[in-house]
C-alpha cells in the first residue's frame, strides 16, 4: 500500500502537472455559476458558511430579544413590554437560542470543519447537507414571520402542557412552535447522518479511530446523541400538534392523558440537548488549547472516554428538571446520583485541559483567552449545576433566576465563549484573513465582564425569591438593583458582540493575510490553503499519528489515483481508515432546495389542516424522486473483490452493462 | 496551597482571586426577606438552607482551587526552551512531568468523587428529613390548595363539613403545628412556593401532590407561583400569615362566619348592586345567593391584604379600579370590566369593604 | 518540493456492499432514529396505561385480532422474498433482484390493503381518549414507514427495469431490503403491544 516515489522528471513538469490538476479539480468541484448555481450548491464549505452566518444572525436576533427583556426588567413595575409581548419574547429568545442558534451553530461549524479535519474532499451526502440547511433556514424564517405577525409562541421554550394545549393556548401560536421543532429536528438529524458517515468512512488513510482529532470525536458523540434525543422531542411535538389539531388526548388529564408525559418526553430530549450544545464546545477547547500551548492534548484517551460517557450518562438525567413535580422519591434520588455522576467526566476534561496548559508554553492569543474565560464561567456554572442536582436545594431554586443564572453560565460561558474562541481560531481558514488581536481582546473583556455582571446577580435574585418568566415584579421585593446591574451587564455584552462584528468586517476588508497555517497548528484543515479550494486538498493527505502536521515526517505519503474530472471521493475502512473504495459524489442540483420548499409547504400547511400531511406529501415525493433519480455515472465501474469472487469478474462487469 | 499562593502573588493574580471571593461572599449577605430561600422560618426551609450553605462553601472552595490551578498553569514561569524549538510544538513532552501530571489528575478525580459522595449523602439525608419529618397525619392541619389562572383557592379541611373554611390568596397557619398542603390545579400547571418555609411543589391538573410544612417563627411571608402559567404568571402571589395558635384560632373562627349583613343603607345598596350584577357568576359570598366558584371567594374580602393575588394592595382606590377595569391592573385576567354608575360603585365598595 | 511518496488508489472498486457502503450508514441512521421514535411511542403507551385502572379504559374492547394477525403472517412471510432479493442484489443478479423485489412488493401491497381493515377493527377512535390516541399513533407511525418503503420499492423496481443498471443500484436494493426488515421488526413490536398487550391483564 505504500507507493513508490512519484516518477516526475523535473520541477517544471511537476509545477505544470499540479497546475493542470488544480484546474481540472476546480472545474469538477465548482458550483455552476450565477444565482442558480448558488442555490444549487452542495459544497460543504459554502453550505457551512451559510449555516454559520444564518446561525449567527439568529444569535443576534435572540440577543436583541434578550436585551428587550432586560430593558423591561431593569425597573420594577415597568411598562415597556406587556405580558403578552414579554411572554412571546422570552419564548422566542429561548427557542431561538436553543433551536436556531446553539445546535445549528455547532452543526454548522462541523459541516465546514469535519471534512477538512479528516482530510477528504466533501462531506458525505452533500445534497442532504444542502437540504438540511434549507429546511433550517425556512423553519427559522417561518417562526420569525409568525412572531412579527403576532402569532409568536408564548408558552416557554419547553411549552408545558396543558398551558400549551388546545384549551389554554387557542390560536396558532403554539402550533408554530411545535412545527419549528419539526423543522430543526429534520435538519439536525440529516446533518448528524452526514457527519457520522463522514467521520466513519471518509477519513484520510491512516487516520485510525485513535488518531481522530478530539474535535471530530466530540462531533461524533454529539451526532449520536442527536439520533437518540431528537426523535423524542419530534414525537412530543407531533403529539402536541395532534392534541391541538385533531383532538387526540395524549396530554389531557380528563381523558386518560397526562401532562407529565410531556415533561418526560421533553426533558428526555432537553437534557441531552444541553450536552449536544456543550460537547462540540469541548471539542473547540480541546483543539484550541494544544495549539496555543504548543503541545499535544494531555490525556487524549481520557478525554475521548469522558466525551463518550457524557454522551451515555446524559440520557439518564432528565428527571432533574422535574424534581418539583412530586414523582416518587426513590426514583428522584437516583437522578440526583446520576446527575452528580456526570460531573466526573466533566471534571476529567477540565483537569486534562489544565494539565495540558501546565505542561505547555502558552501564547496568549484571543482564541486562548476565550478558553481561559471559559474555565471561569463554565466551572462556576457547573458548581451551580451540582447544587441543583440536590433535590432539596433544587426545590428552592427551581424555576427561579438561580436556574437562569446556571444555564447562562454553562450555555454562554461553557459554549458561546469557546464558540467565539473557535471563530477567532478558524476565521483565518474561512476567509483567508486574520482578525485583529487588539479588537479581539477588547471583545473578550467586554463580553467577560458584561457576562458576569449580567448573570452573577441572578443567583442572588433567585435565592431572594425572584421566579423566572415574570414580566415584571413589585418594587417592594428589593430585586430592582440587581436587575438593573444585570441590564447594565447586558449592554456591555452587546457591545462585546458588536466589537466582534466590527472586527469581522474589518478583517474581511483589510485583515492581514493568514497563509495556510497561521497558528502553526497540528490538524489537517491547516494543511491546505486558506480559504481552502473547493476540492479541499489537491491530493488527499495520509496520517501517521495524532496532531498530524506536528508529527508527520517530511515525506508523509499522499493519495493519488482519484480522477480529477469526476467527483471521486475516497472511502476508507471504519476502524483503521485503510482505503476501501472510491465513491462518485453527486453534482450540484436544485432538487434539495425544491425538496426543502415542498417539505416547508407540508409542515406549514399542516399547522392549519391535518390533510396537508396527505396532499403535501405528493410534492415532497416528487422532489425526492427527482433528487435521487440516478444519472449515469461518469467514471467506469469496478466491482468489489467479494463480488468478483462470487460471480467472476467478467460476469460482474457484463451484468452491469446489460440495459434492457 | 501555600505554594500556589506564593506563585499567585508573583503573578498579581491574587487580586483577581480576592475579587472572586468577594463575589462569592456577596451571595452570603443580604438574603433576608419575606420571600427568601435562605432566611428560613421553619425546619424544612432550615434544613434546606443548611444544605445550601454546605454546598456553597464546599463548591466555592472547589471553584477557587480549580481557578487557581488554571491561572497558575497559564501564568507560571517556565524554563526558557533552547533556541530552535522555542515556538515549535513540543510533541515529546518530558516523561517525568507527564507522570506527575497524571498523578495529579487522578488525585483530582478521586477528590471530586469523594466530594460528590459527601454532597450526595447529605442531600439524601436532608431530603428524607424534609419529606417525611415524622409528622403524624393526626395533629396536622390539612389545607387543600387549588391553582387557578391566576389565583389560589384555599380550603381548610375539617372532619365536619360545616367547619371547613374557604379563602383565597391568603393562608394562615399556626406556629409550630405541622401542616400538610394538598395541591392540585383546575387548569394549567402552577407551582406552590413559600421560600421561607419550604421548596416548591407543582400543582398539576389530574394529580394531587403533597407538601409538609411547619413554621417556627411567626410573621408574614410571601409565596408565589413558580411555574409559568400564562399571561399573569407574574401576578400570582399569596400571603402566608404565621401566627400563634390562639390568634390562628380566632382567625379561623372569623373565617367560619358568614358574611355580615349590611349595616348601613349604603352597604345594603351595595349588596343589591353586587347580587344583581354578573359578579355572582364567579364569586361566592357565604350567606348570600352569590355562589360562583370560578373566581376567588369574597366572603371576607375586607380582611385580605392584597387584590388580584398580590397584584395591588387592598385599598379602596385599588378596589374601585379593580372592579371597574381589572384588565388595566392585571391584563389578560379572566375577570371582565364592569360598567357602574358612580353611586353604585361607591355603594358596592362600601359593601365589599364591610365583608370582614 | 521534494518528491513525496504516494498511495495509488486508482484500482479500488467504485462501490461496495453492506457496512462498506456509505448508504449503509444512512440506512442505519434512519433505522436508529425511527427505532428510537418507535420505542418512545411504545413506552408512552405503557406510561398512559398506568394512568387508568382498566386497559383499554371503560367498556372499550381491545382491537380485533383477526386482521392484525393476518398482517403479522403476511409480513413475516414477506421477509423471505425480501431476503432473496437482498442476496440477489449482492450477487448482481439482475433477474433475481427483479423477481424477488416484485414478490416482496406484492406482499407489501397485500399488507397495506389489510391495513385498511385493521384500522376499521381497532375498536377505538383517536379522539376517544388517550388510549385511542396512542393506539392510532402507533398504527399511523407504522403505516407511514410502510408507505415510505413501498414508494421506495416502486421507484427501485422501475429503475431495475429502465436502467441504467449500475453496481450502485444493487447496493440501493440491498439497503432497501434492510429497511424492509426494519419495517417487519417494527410490526412485530407494534403488534405485540397493541394487540397482545391489552389482552394480558
Ligand atoms: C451547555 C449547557 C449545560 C451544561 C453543560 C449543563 C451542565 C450541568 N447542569 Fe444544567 N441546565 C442547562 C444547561 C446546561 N447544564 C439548561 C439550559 C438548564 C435549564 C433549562 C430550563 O429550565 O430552561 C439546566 C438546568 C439544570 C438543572 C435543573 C434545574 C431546575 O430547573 O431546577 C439541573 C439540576 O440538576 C442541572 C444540572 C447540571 C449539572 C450537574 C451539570 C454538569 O454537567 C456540570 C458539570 C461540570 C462541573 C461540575 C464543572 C467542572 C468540574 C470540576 C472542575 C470537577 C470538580 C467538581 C466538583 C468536586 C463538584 N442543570
Ligand atoms: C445559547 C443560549 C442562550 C444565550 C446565548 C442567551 C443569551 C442571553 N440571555 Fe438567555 N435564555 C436562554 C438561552 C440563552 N440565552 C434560554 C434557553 C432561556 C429560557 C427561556 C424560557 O424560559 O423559555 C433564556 C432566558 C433568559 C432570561 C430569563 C427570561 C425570563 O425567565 O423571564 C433572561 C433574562 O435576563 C435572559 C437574558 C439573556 C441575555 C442578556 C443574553 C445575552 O448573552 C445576549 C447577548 C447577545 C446579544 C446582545 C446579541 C448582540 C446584538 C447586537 C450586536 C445587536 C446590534 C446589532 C445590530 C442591530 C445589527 N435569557
Ligand atoms: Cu401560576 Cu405561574
Ligand atoms: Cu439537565
Amino acid at each position: 500500500m505504500s507507493g513508490a516515489a512519484a516518477p516526475l522528471r523535473n520541477d517544471e513538469a511537476l509545477v505544470d502537472a499540479i497546475v493542470d490538476e488544480r484546474e481540472a479539480l476546480e472545474k469538477t468541484w465548482n458550483d455552476p455559476p450565477g444565482f442558480l448555481g448558488w442555490l444549487m450548491s452542495t459544497n460543504h464549505k459554502r453550505v457551512g458558511k451559510r449555516f454559520i452566518t444564518t446561525a449567527f444572525v439568529f444569535f443576534i436576533l435572540g440577543g436583541i430579544l434578550a436585551v428587550l427583556m432586560r430593558v423591561q426588567l431593569a425597573r420594577p413595575e415597568n411598562n415597556f413590554l406587556g405580558p403578552d409581548l414579554y411572554n412571546q419574547i422570552f419564548t422566542m429568545h429561548g427557542t431561538t437560542m436553543m433551536f436556531l442558534f446553539a445546535v445549528p451553530m455547532m452543526e454548522a461549524m462541523a459541516v465546514y470543519l469535519v471534512p477538512l479535519m479528516v482530510g477528504t474532499r466533501s462531506i458525505a451526502f452533500p445534497r442532504l447537507n444542502a437540504f438540511g440547511y434549507w429546511v433550517y433556514l425556512f423553519g427559522g424564517t417561518m417562526i420569525y414571520v409568525a412572531f412579527i405577525l403576532n402569532v409568536g409562541p408564548d408558552a416557554g421554550w419547553f411549552s408545558y402542557v396543558p398551558l400549551s394545549g388546545p384549551d389554554y393556548s387557542p390560536g396558532k401560536r403554539v402550533d408554530f412552535w411545535a412545527q419549528l421543532i419539526t423543522f430543526t429536528e429534520v435538519s439536525a438529524l440529516v446533518v448528524s447522518t452526514e457527519l457520522i458517515t463522514t467521520i466513519f468512512k471518509l477519513r484520510a488513510p491512516g487516520m485510525s479511530l485513535n488518531r481522530i482529532p478530539l474535535y471530530v470525536w466530540s462531533i461524533l458523540v454529539t451526532s449520536f446523541m442527536i439520533f437518540f434525543a431528537m426523535p423524542t422531542v419530534a414525537l412530543a411535538s407531533v403529539s402536541l400538534m395532534m392534541d391541538r389539531l385533531v383532538g387526540t388526548h395524549f396530554f389531557n388529564p380528563a381523558e386518560g392523558g397526562d401532562p407529565i408525559l410531556w415533561q418526560h418526553l421533553f426533558w428526555f430530549f432537553g437534557h441531552p440537548e444541553v450536552y449536544i450544545i456543550f460537547i462540540p464546545a469541548t471539542g473547540f477547547v480541546s483543539t484550541i488549547i494544544p495549539t496555543f500551548v504548543r503541545r499535544p492534548a494531555f490525556g487524549y484517551t481520557a478525554l475521548v472516554l469522558s466525551l463518550i460517557s457524557t454522551g451515555f450518562i446524559g440520557f439518564g438525567l432528565w428527571v432533574h428538571h422535574m424534581f418539583a413535580v412530586g414523582l416518587p422519591r426513590m426514583g428522584e434520588s437516583f437522578f440526583t446520583a446520576a446527575t452528580m455522576m456526570i460531573v466526573i467526566p466533566s471534571g476529567i476534561q477540565i483537569f486534562c485541559w489544565i494539565a495540558t496548559i501546565w505542561g505547555g508554553r502558552p501564547i496568549f492569543k484571543t482564541p486562548f483567552i476565550f478558553v481561559l474565560g471559559f474555565f471561569f464561567t463554565f466551572v462556576l456554572g457547573g458548581m451551580t449545576g451540582v447544587m441543583q442536582a440536590s433535590i432539596p436545594v433544587d426545590l428552592q431554586v427551581h424555576d427561579t433566576y438561580f436556574v437562569v443564572a446556571h444555564f447562562h453560565y454553562v450555555l454562554i460561558g461553557g459554549s458561546v465563549f469557546p464558540l467565539f474562541g473557535a471563530l477567532y481560531y478558524w476565521m483565518p481558514k474561512f476567509t483567508g484573513r486574520m482578525l485583529s488581536e487588539r479588537l479581539g481582546k477588547i471583545n473578550f473583556w467586554l463580553m467577560f465582564i458584561g457576562f458576569n455582571l449580567t448573570f452573577f446577580p441572578m443567583h442572588q435574585l433567585g435565592l431572594k425569591g425572584m421566579t423566572r418568566r415574570v414580566y415584571t415584579y413589585p418594587a417592594e421585593m428589593g430585586w430592582a438593583d440587581m436587575n438593573l446591574a444585570a441590564t447594565a451587564g447586558g449592554v456591555l455584552l452587546t457591545l462585546g458582540v458588536l466589537v466582534f462584528i466590527i472586527n469581522f468586517f474589518r478583517s474581511v476588508r483589510s485583515g492581514e493575510l493568514a497563509g495556510d497555517n497561521p497558528w502553526n497548528a497540528g490538524t489537517l484543515e491547516w494543511a491546505t490553503s486558506s480559504p481552502p479550494p473547493v476540492y479541499n486538498f489537491l491530493r488527499l493527505p495520509t496520517v501517521a499519528g495524532r496532531d498530524t502536521l506536528w508529527t508527520q515526517p517530511d515525506d508523509q505519503p499522499e493519495v493519488v489515483g482519484l480522477r480529477s474530472d469526476v467527483r471521486q471521493v475516497l472511502v476508507t475502512k471504519m476502524l483503521d481508515a485503510e482505503p476501501d473504495h472510491i465513491e462518485e459524489f453527486p453534482t450540484p442540483t436544485i432538487w434539495p432546495l425544491l425538496a426543502a420548499l415542498a417539505t416547508t409547504l407540508l409542515f406549514i400547511a399542516s399547522i392549519f389542516t391535518p390533510w396537508a400531511v396527505v396532499w403535501g406529501s405528493i410534492p415532497v415525493a416528487v422532489a425526492l424522486i427527482g433528487w435521487f433519480w440516478p444519472r449515469k455515472r461518469q467514471a467506469d465501474e469496478r466491482p468489489p473483490e467479494d463480488i468478483k469472487e462470487k460471480v467472476g469478474e467478467e460476469k460482474a462487469i457484463r451484468l452491469m452493462e446489460e440495459t434492457p | 496551597m501555600s505554594i500556589i499562593a506564593t506563585k499567585l502573588c508573583a503573578h498579581r493574580s491574587s487580586i483577581f482571586c480576592c475579587l472572586l471571593l468577594a463575589a462569592c461572599c456577596s451571595l452570603l449577605s443580604g438574603c433576608a426577606g419575606v420571600q427568601s430561600a435562605v432566611d428560613p422560618a421553619g425546619p424544612q426551609a432550615g434544613s434546606i438552607s443548611g444544605l445550601w450553605w454546605l454546598m456553597l462553601y464546599t463548591l466555592s472552595a472547589v471553584f477557587v482551587i480549580v481557578i487557581c490551578f488554571v491561572l497558575v498553569a497559564a501564568f507560571r514561569r517556565r524554563r526558557p526552551l533552547s533556541g530552535e524549538s522555542a515556538d515549535g510544538p513540543d510533541t515529546r513532552p518530558e516523561a517525568e512531568q507527564e507522570r506527575r501530571m497524571s498523578r495529579t489528575v487522578i488525585a483530582g478525580v478521586a477528590l471530586t468523587i469523594l466530594i460528590l459522595f459527601v454532597l450526595l449523602v447529605s442531600s439524601y439525608l436532608t431530603g428524607r428529613k424534609i419529606y417525611s419529618a415524622g409528622y403524624s397525619a393526626q395533629g396536622a392541619l390539612m389545607i387543600e390548595v387549588t391553582g387557578h389562572q391566576w389565583w389560589w383557592d384555599v380550603r381548610y379541611n375539617d372532619p365536619s363539613p360545616s367547619r371547613m373554611v374557604t379563602t383565597a390568596n391568603e393562608i394562615h397557619i399556626p406556629v409550630g403545628r405541622a401542616v400538610v398542603f394538598r395541591l392540585t390545579s383546575a387548569d394549567v400547571i402552577h407551582s406552590f412556593w413559600i421560600p421561607n418555609l419550604h421548596g416548591k411543589m407543582d400543582l398539576i391538573p389530574g394529580h394531587y401532590t403533597n407538601i409538609w410544612i411547619k413554621a417556627d417563627r411567626a410573621g408574614t411571608y410571601r409565596g408565589q407561583c413558580a411555574e409559568f402559567c400564562g399571561y399573569q404568571h407574574a401576578h400570582m402571589a399569596f400571603t402566608v400569615v404565621v401566627e400563634p395558635e390562639e390568634q390562628y384560632r380566632a382567625w379561623y373562627e372569623s373565617q367560619l362566619r358568614s358574611a355580615p349583613q349590611p349595616s348601613t343603607p349604603q352597604q345594603a345598596r351595595g349588596q343589591e348592586v353586587f347580587l344583581s350584577s354578573p359578579c355572582i357568576m364567579c364569586h361566592r359570598v357565604q350567606g348570600t345567593d352569590a355562589g360562583g366558584r370560578a373566581g376567588p371567594d369574597l366572603t371576607h374580602i375586607g380582611t385580605r391584604p392584597t387584590l388580584g393575588a398580590g397584584t395591588v394592595e387592598n385599598t379602596r382606590g385599588n378596589l374601585a379600579g379593580w372592579v371597574i377595569d381589572p384588565q388595566k391592573i392585571k391584563p389578560g385576567i379572566r375577570m371582565p370590566p364592569n360598567n357602574l354608575e358612580p353611586q353604585d360603585l361607591q355603594a358596592l365598595l362600601d359593601y365589599l369593604q364591610s365583608l370582614k | 518540493m521534494s518528491a513525496r511518496r504516494t498511495i495509488d488508489v486508482s484500482h479500488l472498486p467504485t462501490y461496495a456492499f453492506r457496512h462498506r457502503a456509505l448508504t449503509w450508514y444512512a440506512t442505519w441512521s434512519m433505522i436508529l432514529m425511527e427505532g428510537t421514535m418507535l420505542v418512545v411511542f411504545l413506552i408512552s403507551y405503557f406510561f398512559l396505561r398506568t394512568r387508568v385502572t382498566n386497559w383499554p379504559p371503560g367498556v372499550m374492547k381491545p382491537p380485533d385480532l383477526l386482521w392484525g394477525t393476518v398482517n403479522l403472517g403476511i409480513i413475516l412471510v414477506s421477509a423471505i422474498p425480501n431476503q432473496f432479493a437482498k442476496k440477489a442484489s449482492e450477487k448482481l443478479d439482475l433477474r433475481g433482484v427483479r423477481l424477488w423485489m416484485i414478490v416482496t412488493f406484492l406482499f407489501a401491497i397485500a399488507f397495506s390493503v389489510v391495513r385498511i381493515f385493521e384500522f376499521a377493527a381497532l375498536n377505538c377512535r383517536w379522539d376517544d381518549n388517550a388510549y385511542g390516541s396512542i393506539v392510532w399513533a402507533n398504527m399511523v407511525f407504522h403505516t407511514t414507514h410502510l408507505l415510505t418503503d413501498v414508494a421506495d420499492t416502486i421507484v427501485l423496481i422501475i429503475l431495475m427495469f429502465v436502467g441504467p443498471i449500475e453496481g450502485k443500484r444493487f447496493v440501493d436494493v440491498s439497503e432497501n431490503c434492510i429497511y424492509w426488515d426494519f419495517v417487519v421488526v417494527m410490526w412485530l413490536m407494534v403488534y405485540a403491544v397493541i394487540y397482545i398487550g391489552p389482552r394480558l391483564t
